[in-house]
């Protein structure tokens, strides 16, 4: 099922020979790992989305703060390089629990829990230039599509247009090798952050009314969600429209899909989405759209310190997007997708959506 | 209840007269039998330890007082009932206790008033710091004794070895609160100096938590120069030996200082003083008043200070006591008072527990209510090397699960052994000061785990003692110690600084031991990148060639000779005053020189020969005249005068 990448297996190889080389020659084995942190990612302009920089920390194996880091390093791309000769895909637990023993005859672990070995794979896929995809190593299927779109999974064909109201589980891994979109007819792609949204779309048959395909990752979308979205963009030239909750943290989901997130700028290349659209909730939506103020909720101080901290990422810089976040700041409320359902439950796809589109009302 | 003497019956209710003629004195001795929870004899196994615990009170007091190396024999025997055998000592409800010590002796004509009549003795009317206080502990056991099984006590006691051992069999007349000796005779003992204590009471014995054992082990530790020995009614017989080779410092007496006073002591002293006017009174009568003071104190108060003492009565004596308390007085003098001293409890905590770090902290003297106390605190932590060893070797082998951690998962806590002028404290624990003290440290500061409104948890025993002159009980059966901020406050600062030493201890040990495992962390390390290598390069490679370049790189880079003094060397008691630190290696730090004291079995007159030879040099612990029993062995040597007095 999963297909073998030369290429990972012999980066994988070569961090063996990187700790042989090094100790044929005496010196402390090392691991060039890029940063992860908003100190080292830059937002390019240009091409319109994150790019990861150049700082790297050596990791080292005979350094007792990084040590024990070292050795899991090595034992997890162990792990990574034993799925590319089985050819199989698994998932971040299971990396876990194989990569899990006790250490000669101590009662030390190489591993007490999954939150050491997580990381240890994004180090991997970094340093190595690699994706998780490549690892074969899969995250949960968080995401559901429906709309007019036929996709070949496994030999299986799927039309997305005859799922009922239920639609199509994401698979994490959607690279064109595990995942053909075989037929595209739609006009648009909705990316919605809440499945309840989505679910009352579905229900209408929105997607049916006004020809276009409803993704949802139920929160931040997970990977596949987002190169989902990205394939149906670029190989099926469709806008992608995004629909989340007016707050910071919907928002920065926005972002994620269009500029890539600051953990996985490296994957920027080929998540990130630079033109798709901000459809809603904006904070100039209470007033257009005649919200009672008491349908929402007062920024807490975690809202406010994140807000702050958007306005000042290098890709919040556009003077709309500056006023977009004033204006919450300002009100001190934020609005939930669901808040709609006061004016009526099928507000969103009657009156809302309908007139967003009309108006071509969205920020870019 | 009183009997009638009047006892017609009328619907109407008694008339005064009738009433008048029910009123009668009651008799101490029969307010105890109705009360003899207050004295400590609320159930028969607490009667069992507290007649145990008046009889050794008192032969330690005695000793010491008379500059004798303490020396006692404590022996319980389960006894039938009506001339019936003995059943099981655990089904046993009659025991024979006999206490025996090798002290000054008691001179014949006070006997049995020492045994057979309440509150009678020497320690009430003078402020001295010692066990006994009201002169209730050893009568009251005497007469819950006769009140249970009906039986006297009998003593037998002997002053020296020139004069004859007397024996007695004593009861207490309850009402008249008078002894009643049932027999007296000279007899034959083979000790040469002492008293013998033998009481028959109802009781139960049970090992344990305030058991008569544990009574026995706190005592040796609070007691390091004494000797004990215990004959369990199981006939098993524990020897604790003596640690410390000569008698605390004898405590002085005091007058009471004005703060301490109240007003009815106020006008009781103004009517029994010698004094023949009333300036002359307060400077004489009283601690830390001068001549001058005294003055002051009767000019503030508008009294002459040439007035009769006996005349200041009423307003002018309430006045009197309101200018004494705003008058700035001196605080009581503190050489009355006579710690354990942190070499004898290290030696005592040494002894009786097993640990790997030892502490002790004697407070500088502090004033409560103008009573002069001394606040000292211990601790034992550790479950000491043997018994590490033993739990490593019994360790299970198996690996941890998620969640797990080493170490041990019951959550034991600290022990607090609390003590009153050297007494062990075995009931009411929550009610004292001293546990509320030792919940209030905040032990997590020093690196032991503490639950909310729990003591501290761990393999720990924390020892707090109390001298005083007047240790403020909460009950008369004298369990717990009174609340006061004062004595609160001491308790905690000691605590807190015998837990920063453990804190440093605990921090430094962590630190070795870390060092050590950094070497191996790496040797385990080095074996898992060596696995992980041959099977990434499918087992094309030369494992143990890698290996032993590994295993270069990393002693190059942790440096042997650094590590190696990080890791124990360093650990020493260093800054760490009165302390004994406990490790696989050896005992570093204040330990005591162990006695030559070989008793396997009570022996009791040739082992009453060797202390008391030793109590002859220690002559700086007997200055006091009455001690004239300095023991140079037999000749001249007089019979020290009076236990009680």
């Amino acid at each position: 099922m999963a297909k073998r990448h030369p290429a990972v297996e012999k980066k994988l190889v070569g961090l063996a020979d990187l700790v042989i080389d090094a100790a044929a020659r005496k010196k402390d084995p090392a691991i060039a790992i890029p940063v992860r942190s908003l100190s080292n990612v830059t937002f390019n302009v240009k091409k319109g989305f994150i790019e990861m920089g150049k700082n790297k920390q050596m990791r080292t194996f005979f350094n007792v703060g990084m040590a024990k880091k070292f050795m899991q390093t090595m034992l997890v791309a162990d792990a990574l390089n034993e799925l590319q000769k089985a050819d199989l895909t698994t998932s971040l637990r299971e990396i876990y629990y194989r990569t899990k023993h006790t250490m000669g005859d101590s009662h030390e672990n190489t591993f007490d829990d999954q939150a050491e070995s997580d990381p240890v794979i994004e180090d991997l896929e970094v340093g190595l230039s690699a994706l998780r995809e490549e690892f074969h190593v899969r995250a949960e299927n968080a995401g559901t599509i429906i709309g007019p779109v036929v996709f070949e999974d496994d030999g299986d064909k799927v039309d997305c247009a005859k799922l009922g109201k239920g639609g199509y589980s994401v698979p994490s891994i959607v690279e064109e090798e595990y995942l053909k979109i075989k037929k595209c007819t739609a006009d648009f792609v909705l990316l919605i952050e809440k499945g309840t949204q989505w679910n009352r779309l579905a229900e209408d048959k929105f997607w049916r009314k006004y020809n276009c395909i409803l993704l949802t990752g139920n929160g931040q979308p997970p990977r596949g969600v987002r190169r989902l979205a990205r394939r149906l963009h670029e190989e099926k030239k469709l806008p992608v429209y995004v629909l989340v909750d007016n707050d910071p943290w919907g928002y920065y989901i926005y972002s994620v899909v269009k500029q890539g997130s600051i953990n996985l700028a490296f994957e920027s290349q080929r998540m990130a989405i630079p033109d798709a659209k901000f459809i809603g909730l904006s904070s100039a939506d209470p007033e257009s759209y005649d919200l009672p103020r008491n349908v929402g909720i007062k920024l807490n101080d975690k809202d406010i310190s994140r807000a702050k901290e958007l306005m000042n990422y290098a890709w919040f810089q556009k003077k709309e997007w500056q006023v977009e976040i004033k204006r919450m700041l300002t009100s001190g409320l934020k609005y939930e997708l669901d808040a709609l359902a006061n004016k009526d439950f099928q507000y969103l796809t009657k009156t809302y959506l309908p007139k967003k589109l009309k108006d071509r009302d969205w920020l870019d | 209840m009183t009997t009638k003497t009047n006892s017609k019956p009328r619907p109407a209710g008694k008339t005064a007269d009738e009433m008048g003629k029910q009123q009668r004195e009651i008799s101490v001795s029969e307010f105890f039998t109705k009360n003899r929870h207050l004295l400590g004899f609320d159930n028969p196994r607490k009667a069992l330890l507290t007649c145990v615990k008046e009889a050794v009170d008192n032969a330690l007091d005695a000793s010491e007082e008379a500059g004798i190396l303490p020396e006692i024999v404590v022996k319980l025997e389960a006894v039938g009932e009506g001339g019936n055998p003995a059943p099981a000592v655990s089904q046993a409800t009659r025991f024979r206790v006999t206490i025996i010590d090798y002290g000054p002796g008691i001179v014949r004509e006070v006997i049995p008033r020492i045994f057979a009549k309440l509150l009678y003795g020497s320690k009430f009317h003078r402020l001295r710091m010692s066990r006994g206080q009201q002169g209730i502990g050893i009568s009251a056991a005497g007469m819950y004794g006769q009140l249970t099984t009906g039986k006297p006590v009998k003593i037998i006691s002997r002053t020296g070895e020139k004069q004859p051992a007397h024996y007695f069999e004593v009861q207490i007349d309850t009402k008249k609160n008078e002894p009643i000796i049932l027999e007296k005779k000279q007899i034959e003992w083979e000790a040469h100096r002492g008293t013998q204590v033998t009481i028959e009471l109802e009781g139960k014995y049970q090992k344990g938590r305030a058991s008569v054992d544990e009574y026995m082990e706190l005592s040796a530790i609070s007691n390091p120069h004494a000797q004990f020995t215990y004959h369990a009614p199981d006939g098993e017989i524990k020897v604790y030996p003596r640690t410390i080779q000569h008698n605390p410092e004898p405590p002085k007496e005091i007058k009471p200082h004005p703060y301490g006073i109240e007003l009815g002591m106020l006008l009781k002293m103004l009517q029994d003083t010698k004094s023949h006017w009333l300036a002359g009174f307060l400077s004489a009568d009283f601690s830390r008043v001068s001549t001058e003071t005294a003055t002051d104190i009767c000019k503030a108060a508008g009294i002459s200070p040439k007035k009769r003492p006996r005349d200041v009565v009423g307003h002018e004596a309430e006045k009197l006591f309101k200018t004494i308390q705003a008058t700035k007085l001196m605080a009581p003098p503190t050489n009355c008072l006579s710690p354990i001293g942190e070499k004898a409890i290290l030696a005592g905590l040494f002894k009786q527990i097993k640990g790997d770090f030892y502490t002790a902290v004697t407070r500088p003297p502090a004033v409560y209510r103008g009573n002069p106390f001394v606040i000292e605190a211990g601790l034992a932590w550790g479950r000491g090397p043997e018994q590490a060893a033993l739990d490593a070797a019994n360790a299970q082998k198996a690996p941890l699960a998620e969640g797990e951690s080493h170490g041990n998962d019951d959550n034991e806590l600290a022990r607090v052994m609390r003590f009153a002028n050297r007494v062990p404290l075995l009931y009411q624990q929550s009610a004292c000061s001293t546990f509320k003290a030792v919940l209030d440290t905040t032990w997590k500061n020093y690196g032991i785990p503490q639950s909310r409104g729990a003591p501290p948890a761990g393999p720990m025993v924390v020892f707090v003692h109390m001298a005083s002159v007047w240790v403020p009980f909460t009950s008369e059966s004298k369990e717990a110690i009174a609340d006061y901020d004062e004595i609160r406050k001491e308790i905690t600062l000691a605590l807190r600084e015998a837990g920063r030493r453990l804190g440093v201890f605990i921090k430094r040990r962590a630190r070795a031991h870390a060092e050590s495992k950094r070497r191996d962390i790496f040797e385990l390390y080095i074996e898992e990148v060596v696995g992980a290598c041959k099977r990434l390069k499918g087992g094309n490679i030369a494992e143990s060639k890698l290996r032993s370049q590994l295993t270069e790189i990393a002693k190059k880079v942790t440096g042997g000779m650094k590590t190696d003094a990080l890791l124990d060397k360093n650990a020493g008691p260093h800054g760490l005053p009165h302390s004994i630190i406990v490790t696989p290696e050896g005992i570093e730090g204040e330990v005591p020189v162990e006695g030559p004291v070989t008793v396997t079995e009570a022996a009791p007159a040739p082992a009453a020969e060797a202390p008391a030879a030793k109590a002859g040099k220690a002559k700086k612990a007997s200055k006091k005249p009455t001690a004239k029993a300095k023991a140079k062995p037999a000749k001249k040597s007089k019979p020290a005068k009076k236990k009680k007095k």
